[in-house]
């Protein structure tokens, strides 16, 4: 069942207008991406610094307006829903950020860090709320006695559970997962990737699921959303895209993950040159100036994503494989 | 590649000595390694582990409230420990070189790139102004910097963080050290462009033919780049040897569980091996070994006695209870 539907998103950022009034253009950092996230199930979406995937994430937390296009929340446009509705769609849509030690109020004892949501959203008695804390403990494994603590006293990896216990206080269906292990350290990445699964087994939640490591994302979804300079290269099942890439940037991006063992060698395809300003994006395929497998019409023709191979790709290359 | 090494570490210690002598951090705790000439060596661990004391520790630059308290440190047949501070800055720069994980720290906002490539030149070889700049542009090319020339007029902040990276390492390069130090080095930078830099590290330890020693939490890195590698965890090596051996076979509990935490790409959904716990904090470790809290094969001897240093093979050693030759 899909949950959420992303249609034609766009998000441009205008840049401040310049002296003598020209048009000084937008940093165009989401530009016509479409994807979907069925119930229960996580979208991965991987790409380097600057390829609008954490705007992306705003986009879906209504942190931000998108400039066009539309987000369909179990088959409603949000632009359409009432103030009563987008109540309903927060709660149904929550967040864990990358940096526990940034996102979590060291004033705040963490039984009321946890219990935040559910005062501001739902009013319950104070008991109730504490047997709603305590119950959120111990699903994301920490002792009941946490509540009395402060953030300082747990771990960073402690302190991602406390996070994530916060953002399932009102039973969400959808979780943005936003870089949730790569401030933590190796040993713990692997405790808070098998508690995200075990969580998502037992709640049903759905998981949009941003990193650059990508090993991680490839082992944690079912689907992955490859984004270059705003816009999707490829997109398709997990496994299909992480294993046999087809688009030449998710080639060249996959290749440059680093290996598990050394005698894994994998063709280094080495990119030259680095990813140019989304203000003022290459023209055609927005990849052309560093593709190893450039073509004449990539320069003047923008590809769309149509499928092929079992995904979704957006390359000249496939033209005619189609 | 000869048999001498360039670098050797004799169960070196230095300690953290913080409330007037009554808390002693143990950040690097006997620790023997040894680096030959164009090996590449890297140095594994969380944080915390003691990987960077221990980095600091070779370039001799600890802070004030830490100190070498044992061991020997022999570089290039010399005894660093011997050196005056005159003597290590003569070698600081110039036969070791560093990079640090945060570009932008490591340069100076203020001065031009130029400047900066050309400084380690002028002051350790005493090179006219010209010959410096001519240097520090040949340096860029070698760094693959497209318009050296023009870039050498630019400050750090026109550039994006991995010319940056690329550029600190031009200043390592620059007197054509011996021994390169990196401390996570590729920790801020994007996929791909960690891929141009790795491939730009390696293409230059050819060239020149020097050692390296990767500091780094990233096991994927040690897989593609380094020859042998020591673990680290709460101030000691707890295995070392060449890479291979261990990927293949690892001897500790911790390493094992360290290779088998990483999610494979094109691996299934199945549960990744977790390593329970917290990693120990060094100022009140347990009696006994200091991964027992989290050991999945923890025996009573353990919680007793130090683990001793076990030879499993000429080149691979364990510090387990459990590891046998």
């Amino acid at each position: 069942m899909t949950l959420l539907e992303a249609h034609n998103l766009t998000k441009h950022f205008p840049l401040r207008r310049g002296l003598f009034g020209a048009d000084p253009g937008a940093v165009r950092a989401v530009d016509g991406v479409n994807f979907t996230i069925e119930a229960g199930r996580t979208l991965g979406v991987v790409g380097e610094s600057g390829c609008g995937k954490s705007t992306t994430a705003k986009l879906v937390l209504k942190l931000e307006e998108p400039t066009a296009g539309e987000i369909r929340f179990e088959g409603r446009a949000l632009r359409t829903l009432d103030a009563a509705g987008l109540r309903q769609y927060r709660r149904s849509v929550q967040a864990v950020f990358q940096d526990p030690f940034a996102s979590l109020n060291p004033r705040m004892r963490v039984g009321a860090i946890i219990a935040e949501p559910l005062v501001t959203n739902e009013s319950l008695p104070p008991a109730r709320v504490r047997e709603r804390v305590a119950r959120l403990l111990d699903l994301v494994g920490l002792p009941a006695r946490s509540a009395e603590l402060f953030p300082h006293e747990f771990s960073g990896g402690q302190r991602q559970r406390i996070a994530i216990a916060r953002a399932l206080a009102l039973s969400p269906k959808l979780v943005v997962l936003d870089e949730p292990v790569s401030a933590l350290d190796v040993s713990i990445r692997a405790q808070i990737l098998n508690l995200l699964v075990d969580l998502q087994r037992d709640l049903g939640l759905a998981y949009l699921f941003i990193a650059h490591d990508l090993a991680a994302v490839a082992h944690m979804s079912h689907a992955i959303a490859v984004m270059y300079l705003g816009q999707l290269v490829e997109y398709g099942p997990a496994k299909t895209v992480a294993t046999d890439p087809k688009h030449p940037y998710t080639q060249a991006l996959f290749s440059a993950a680093l290996p598990s063992h050394p005698d894994e060698s994998r063709d280094e395809i080495i990119l030259t040159g680095e990813v140019p300003s989304p203000v003022n994006p290459p023209s055609g395929c927005r990849f052309h100036p560093r593709c190893p497998h450039v073509l004449p019409r990539c320069a003047p023709e923008v590809p769309t994503l149509r499928g092929a191979f079992g995904r979704e790709v957006a390359c000249h290359l496939y033209d005619t494989a189609r | 590649m000869t048999d001498r090494p360039l670098l050797e570490l004799d169960r070196l210690s230095a300690h953290y000595v913080t409330g007037r002598g009554t808390r002693v951090v143990r950040a690097v705790d006997e620790v023997s390694l040894t680096l030959r000439p164009g090996e590449t060596l890297g140095v594994v661990g969380e944080s915390g582990s003691g990987k960077t004391t221990l980095a600091l520790t070779i370039l001799r630059l600890l802070p004030p409230a830490a100190r070498i308290v044992s061991g020997a440190l022999r570089f290039d047949g010399e005894d660093l420990l011997a050196k005056s501070p005159n003597e290590m800055r003569r070698i600081r720069g110039k036969r070791i070189a560093m990079i640090l994980q945060d570009p932008m720290a490591s340069l100076n906002p203020l001065f031009t790139v130029g400047d900066q490539v050309a400084e380690p030149v002028r002051v350790h070889e005493h090179a006219s102004r010209r010959s410096a700049r001519e240097r520090a542009g040949a340096l860029l090319r070698a760094v693959r910097i497209p318009a050296a020339a023009q870039r050498l007029r630019e400050y750090p902040h026109q550039m994006s963080g991995g010319m940056r990276q690329r550029i600190v390492g031009a200043i390592a390069i620059s007197c054509e050290p011996q021994l390169l130090i990196a401390d996570e080095p590729t920790t801020s930078l994007d996929v791909t462009i960690q891929a141009q830099y790795l491939k730009l590290l390696r293409d230059i330890q050819r060239e020149h033919g020097l050692a390296l020693i990767f500091i780094t939490h990233n096991l994927g890195i040690v897989a593609r780049m380094c020859d042998s590698v020591a673990v680290m965890y709460a101030g000691r090596v707890i295995e070392s040897g060449p890479v291979r051996q261990i990927f293949n076979a690892p001897a500790h509990p911790y390493t094992q569980a360290l290779i088998e935490s990483i999610p494979r790409l094109g691996g299934g959904p199945e549960r990744l091996t977790a390593i329970d716990g917290q990693p120990p904090d060094l100022a009140t470790l347990p009696r006994g070994c200091s991964f027992q809290a989290r050991c999945p094969r923890v025996v009573d001897r353990c919680r007793e006695d130090d683990p001793p240093t076990v030879q499993l093979s000429t080149e691979h050693s364990a510090r387990c209870w459990l590891a046998k030759p």
